[in-house]
């Protein structure tokens, strides 16, 4: 066993449990406290696999932004209004369908692809690569981003505002 | 590092993982080590510096020298503490909410660049890495005034959630300005890019559009760090203690360690962007070698006293006023940075 592997197996199992108590725990802290090892782990799992930029982004937007927002929004609505928050089991028939759905379209991408096992080569420094691409081949994509994404802000901001007017 | 293995598999006659495993350990505890030395010493002078701005004496008593031992007691003291963790509070998060917070500052010591040819881990991502691993500790603040069902921790749990969150925009962009003029996001290549004298030092690239920059970093850094004029999230005089109110002992020294690391850890990223980093200010003169830990620690502590010195001198800001700060000064005015030295390059 390489270091490689070693690395490779903890953060797997990390990223599991911590997965297992994301989907199955009762309270949505709890979950949510899960969902955060799950994305550190996935960076980790990243800078394994040598997509360093990816691992960082993946901090900082997925921890440091989307996590905090969705802990900020139940923690207003928990301890200040005194409602208590579980996850219960509604909609048995619909999940079952949905979940059936996903699981056959992934074990089908996992069975169809070759997977390989060993380290791959280092490679060369991604950001560079990256902003080139950004700025040249996916330019039309990434400015109609850009704009759904103001959109969503300058949408944001009249709803919030709109009450004291 | 892989030479480093390399290099110890081949003394040692151990296995690459042992060694790897070994490596990763040491270094760790070195940089644990180092922020609990940190602590020591920042809380020190931290006593000393308020005590003298407002014509004291502060810690007199313990040590040979100025109360120099007096931390070191305390430290020795909250250890024997009893833990209190409160009847209504969530036992497992109150314990995990320190060791996020305490773990963010670790990883990001271990992304700089000490020496010319020293540092933890040579990531050419390093400036961004860090950026992304410091937003770490607002989970942990906010798991903090949670986990401990009361108000105060709450509220300042939210608070710095909200400040943190807001401050990381200037500071970014303010980044963004030295990481367009260096082309590189490595901290290496940043203090290469300055070497040679305290006129290649970023801060007086492009003037006046650099120190600016500077300005915004360090406002934003201090936010970051909760400290005066941004200590919204602790302010005693509304909070009690904000998201440390219900922890005591040791959990609460793993509090105050972070606060300091944080501080060493922000400081070291203003000194190595626009300070020149381990780089002599004297041109070729006592520049390389061990020198550069000293140039570089000399330069992050003088920020950590400025930082103390603005922490004794100025009042509180209301949150509307911090809110302002952010969006409607800093922001605007990195972006103008940005703008104005970019246009500057082209040219």
């Amino acid at each position: 066993m390489t270091t490689f592997d070693l690395m490779f197996y903890v953060i797997a199992g990390a990223m599991l449990v911590s997965a297992a108590v994301m989907v199955f725990g009762r309270n949505i802290i709890y979950n949510a406290v899960g969902l955060l090892f799950t994305f550190i782990g996935v960076a980790g799992l990243y800078v394994l696999l040598g997509a360093d930029f990816l691992a960082a982004t993946q901090m900082l937007i997925y921890v440091g932004g989307i996590l905090v927002l969705l802990l900020f929004g139940v923690m207003l609505s928990q301890k200040i209004t005194g409602l208590v928050m579980r996850t219960g089991t509604l909609q048995v028939l619909p999940a079952v369908i949905v979940c059936a759905g996903v699981a056959a379209i992934l074990i089908r991408l996992i069975l169809s692809n070759d997977w390989a096992v060993t380290k791959p080569p280092e490679l060369p420094a991604t950001t560079a690569t990256l902003g080139t691409l950004l700025l040249s081949d996916y330019l039309i994509p990434f400015e109609i981003v850009s704009i759904l994404l103001l959109a969503a802000l300058v949408g944001a901001a009249y709803i919030a505002r709109r009450e004291s007017r | 590092m892989h030479e480093l293995i390399a290099y110890l598999q081949a003394q040692l006659g151990f296995q690459e993982i042992l060694v790897a495993v070994l490596v990763m350990a040491v270094f760790g505890l070195v940089i644990c080590i180092y922020m609990a030395l940190n602590a020591l010493f920042l809380v020190w002078l931290e006593r000393k510096v308020s005590a003298w701005m407002q014509d004291r004496l502060g810690p007199m008593e313990v040590g040979p020298f100025q109360g120099v031992l007096q931390t070191l007691a305390d430290a020795l003291k909250l250890l024997l503490k009893e833990d209190i963790v409160p009847k209504a509070a969530d036992k497992r998060l109150h314990l995990l909410a320190p060791l996020i917070v305490f773990a963010a500052p670790c990883a990001a010591l271990a992304a700089l660049s000490y020496t010319r040819d020293f540092q933890f881990a040579d990531f050419n991502i390093g400036v961004f890495f860090v950026a992304a691993i410091t937003s770490l500790s607002v989970i942990g603040l906010l798991l903090a005034g949670w986990a401990s069902n009361n108000k105060w921790s709450l509220l300042g749990g939210m608070r710095a959630a909200a400040q943190i969150v807001s401050y990381e925009i200037p500071a970014g962009l303010a980044i963004l300005v030295v990481v367009m003029q260096v082309g590189s996001l490595s901290f290496r290549e940043i203090t290469l890019a300055q070497d040679g004298g305290f006129w290649n030092w970023m801060i007086f690239q492009y003037p006046p559009f650099n120190f600016v920059a500077f300005l915004i970093f360090f406002t934003a850094t201090l936010a970051e760090c909760n400290r005066t004029p941004f200590d919204l999230p602790e302010a005693e005089s509304e909070l009690v203690g904000g998201f440390h109110t219900e922890y005591s002992g040791f959990k609460w020294a793993v509090f105050m360690l972070s606060e300091y690391g944080e501080m060493l850890v922000v400081s070291l990223v203003v000194a190595t962007l626009f300070l020149g980093g381990w780089s002599s200010p004297l041109g070729d003169l006592l520049n390389g070698g061990a020198w550069g830990v000293f140039w570089l620690l000399g330069k992050t502590y003088a920020l950590v006293f400025v930082q103390m010195w603005l922490r004794w001198t100025l009042p509180r800001l209301r949150v509307d006023q911090l809110m302002y700060t952010s969006w409607k000064v800093l922001t605007p005015f990195a972006f103008a940075c940005i703008f104005a030295v970019g246009l500057w390059m082209a040219l």
